[in-house]
């Protein structure tokens, strides 16, 4: 059988990063390719080099044996490539009906023609034995059902290859059955499949072939003949050698944070954080280990008083702290660096001495009263440029002019006071320099070794590795197993958060 | 359940009050509810204007500028050429040309479009102030023209069927509108715009020219109803001429839910409410200053707007410029 896609040599440089470095992968009709890779692997770039949405620097890719040209999107849709996103690009008010011809409509004259729409939409979702209600209209459906309209909308253009972006990212593990069930019976009936993951078990129960992409480069192909779910994990995470963090042994005190039974909604209502219980002592830093999504953004926000509390509590020195109020929290003791430092964590367009005393700016020494002390706060914010090395020509300077490094150094400087009880540190080294890794990683160690309680939420193992005392890995909403960094293995803990029984 | 809404409700005293009116005194209450389908048609179209943008995604609160400088030109073309349907090409011209310069700020430039709107205002209400000269007269306005047969009916007949092409043509539009955004392939995709436009464009349907299309053709009704309001309804023109009616149809855009029969409906019980009073203070029913009946469509709109605020729910990506996932 021939190629439907060919990709030979594939290069793609963004400043800073080599997102693809000389990648080749085929595809053949009626076959299943996965690709995995965590995020930053460059797994998106590539689908977009297929689709014509970035330029490469170096290879070529065939679809059915023609090349595709950069920007000719319309041209590679018309090859019968078709995607299903990880965002859905359905119209929440509209009908499935609606969503599904939209932009190819049955037509009588002007008119759309209703009657064989529906009959359309019928007739596909028979095809392919994809239930749906025609009529239903989208915000109502379920998460799964809306994907269910989304492939529906990609099959009805004649797809030949179908690239489906980590599309059971937000299904619930009995939709993900039903969906790899689905994607099994279109490969049958001859349609070539890539599916864009990370999650080992999908690949296992379904893919005839796996590219296992890390930092921009092809690992290799296996197969889930060859390989099994460890295998795979070690290929994805790699065995790069672990920044070495100097730091002495942890002297943990009292508990400072605790969690106990915590339950918490994501964005869409569901259940994510699903009855945690934590403790963190003074003097420790507790890391949180797990693939993203897995329920710790929402255990962070709502220990920070950012998200609604279900069922559960948060301590702090043994007292409950408020739910939904960030700032009583805050004032409870504990100090967040937040996930997103642009929309959490800074002001963008306020001065970094302003930034530098955010969580602070209406307290001595900072204020008087109603009335602020700008020079206390310009003294302190020079102060703090030159210990955290913020790399800026002024104080004065508006925080959006500063790098990505030199602004989580804002956010942390703010955020490590001296009488730091708790801190809650999620993601902190997310897309900055190693430079300033390395000076946040001592930061932390610091305030460790002052006696704050530091609880650190990262998806790059390597960083929970060599930062902390004790790994609580993190699965489907539980913690799924709290073990001492001392014996703690790379590949039980991948295995872990992959959600394998140990 | 679902037809006894709020609005509804109102829409169904107003009916009853005015059979009522009619069994009481039938020619009055006729000539009454004439007057008020005539106040509210120029309204209506004024509310299609908006609503044909922002189902796109697109807010327009240029409509009292693009009203006030198409009624503006309407009567000054006319004046000068003695012509008055070179007055109604050239409104009809001009409010396509503001349609598409909102188009270029905020599709293009994908400048915040409320300020691109006040640009329309601000430019507005600066150019006919300035180019106004006193004392100028149109050679007549767009006569009435009585249908036949259906003029004869009773109250339906003076109050639908006894007006000026204009306002005919007008209540075309606002139907065709209806049923073109609601069972067309380009009300489909224009909707989808305005809701989501990441479906529609990887649906292939362009974003950009569709909002060009419909703010420009927006634009071109805006026009229409400037020259309703001044070659056929008032026959003049003034400074300051619209008197806020373009935003009083954002008022009856959201009240009548962006559905063009919604904001018609809505239109309606605004010019039953101006009509009623009126002919009040002509009955001398009730004795107050003129002034305060001039004021009651102000405050009907802040009411209106009061009961609909936050109930309604606008086209989800109105306002907001498209971009494309940045590669």
């Amino acid at each position: 059988m021939s190629d439907l896609l060919e990709i030979t040599g594939l290069t793609k440089q963004f400043p800073g990063v080599l997102a693809n470095d000389n990648i080749s992968l085929t595809v053949k009709a009626g076959e299943v390719v996965a690709l995995l890779g965590e995020n930053g692997a460059g797994k998106s770039t590539l689908v977009k080099a297929v689709f014509g949405l970035i330029k490469p620097d170096k290879g070529q890719i065939k679809i059915s044996g023609n090349v595709i040209e950069y920007g000719d999107t319309a041209g590679v849709i018309a090859a019968g490539v078709g995607m299903v996103h990880q965002h859905f690009q359905l119209v929440p008010v509209m009908s499935v009906t609606e969503n599904i011809i939209l932009g190819d409509e049955p037509r009588r004259g002007f008119f759309i023609n209703r009657q064989s729409s529906r009959k359309q939409v019928i007739e596909l979702s028979k095809r392919y034995g994809l239930e749906v209600d025609p009529d239903a209209i989208i915000e109502d459906l379920p998460v799964g059902m809306q994907q269910r309209v989304e492939i529906l909308k990609a099959l009805r253009k004649d797809v030949k290859l179908l690239i489906l972006d980590e599309p059971t990212a937000v299904l619930t593990p009995q939709e993900i059955d039903e969906l790899l069930l689905v994607i099994r019976n279109l490969a049958k009936s001859g349609v070539g499949i890539v599916l864009i993951t990370h999650k080992l078990h999908e690949v296992m129960a379904v893919a005839d072939r796996v590219l296992v992409l890390r930092g921009g480069k092809a690992i290799g192909f296996t197969s889930p003949k060859e390989s099994d779910e460890a295998g795979l994990a070690q290929m994805m995470v790699g065995r790069s050698v672990v920044l070495r963090v100097d730091k002495k042994p942890a002297k943990p005190g009292k508990a400072a944070l605790e969690v106990r039974g915590l339950q918490v909604l994501d964005d869409r209502k569901l259940l994510s954080v699903k009855g945690v219980d934590l403790t963190v002592h003074s003097g420790e830093i507790l890391g949180v280990a797990g693939v993203e999504g897995n329920g710790q953004r929402e255990l962070v926000e709502a220990i920070c008083g950012m998200r609604h509390r279900v069922s559960g509590q948060v301590l702090v020195a043994g007292v409950a702290t408020k739910d939904m109020h960030p700032h009583a929290v805050h004032l409870a003791g504990i100090s967040h660096i937040p996930e997103d430092r642009e929309k959490h964590g800074l002001v963008a367009n306020y001065s970094i001495a302003d930034n530098l005393v955010l969580n602070q700016f209406d307290q001595a020494p900072f204020a008087k009263g109603w009335v602020r002390n700008i020079s206390q706060v310009n003294s302190n914010a020079d102060a703090v440029v030159e210990k955290f090395d913020i790399r800026t020509p002024s104080a004065q300077n508006l925080a959006s002019s500063l790098s990505g490094g030199n602004k989580q150094k804002v956010v942390v400087a703010r955020e490590l006071s001296e009488d730091l009880k708790v801190l809650v540190a999620a993601q902190p080294t997310r897309g900055i320099d190693v430079g300033s890794i390395e000076f946040i990683h001592n930061q932390l160690i610091a305030a460790r070794d002052r006696g704050a309680a530091v609880l650190l939420v990262s998806a790059e193992l390597d960083e929970i590795l060599s930062l902390s005392d004790r790994i609580a890995v993190m699965s489907g909403g539980e913690i799924v197993a709290i073990v001492d960094s001392k014996d703690a293995d790379r590949n039980y803990i991948g295995r872990l958060m992959a959600g394998m029984k140990a | 359940m679902k037809y006894l809404s709020k609005r509804n409700l109102l829409i169904v005293l107003i009916a009853a009050a005015t059979a009522y009116f009619y069994s009481k005194d039938g020619s009055v209450t006729t000539s009454v509810v004439s007057t008020a389908t005539s106040f509210a048609l120029p309204l209506a179209l004024a509310a299609m204007v908006g609503i044909m943008c922002e189902r796109t995604g697109i807010v327009n609160i240029g409509i009292e500028g693009t009203l006030l400088t198409s009624a503006f030109v309407a009567f000054f073309v006319s004046s000068l050429t003695s012509n008055i349907l070179l007055g109604l090409a050239a409104s009809i011209a001009v409010g396509s040309l503001l349609g598409l310069l909102l188009a270029v700020m905020a599709v293009t430039w994908k400048m915040d479009q409320i300020i691109a709107g006040t640009i329309i205002n601000i430019l507005a209400t600066g150019l006919t102030s300035f180019l106004y000269v006193q004392g100028r007269t149109i050679p007549s306005t767009f006569p009435e023209y009585d249908i036949p047969k259906l003029m004869n009916l009773p109250f339906f007949g003076p109050v639908l069927f006894m007006h000026g092409p204009l306002f005919y043509f007008g209540l075309f539009v606002i139907l065709s509108l209806y049923v073109a955004l609601f069972k067309t392939t380009w009300g489909l995709r224009s909707r989808a715009v305005g809701e989501h436009p990441s479906s529609a464009d990887t649906a292939g349907v362009s974003v950009a020219r569709l909002r060009y299309i419909n703010v420009a053709i927006a634009g071109a009704i805006g026009g229409l109803t400037g020259s309703f309001l001044s070659l056929e309804l008032v026959g003049s023109f003034e400074r300051g001429f619209t008197a806020g009616k373009g935003f009083t149809a954002l008022a009856l855009m959201i009240f009548g839910r962006w559905n063009p029969l919604g904001a018609l409906a809505a239109a309606m019980m605004f010019g039953m409410t101006q009509a009623y009073a009126n002919q009040l203070m002509i009955d001398q029913v009730i004795q107050i200053p003129t002034q305060f009946i001039g004021v009651l469509p102000y405050i009907l709109t802040i009411i209106v707007l009061a009961i609909s605020a936050g109930k309604v729910r606008p086209p989800a990506a109105e306002g907001q410029p498209y971009e494309k996932a940045d590669a």
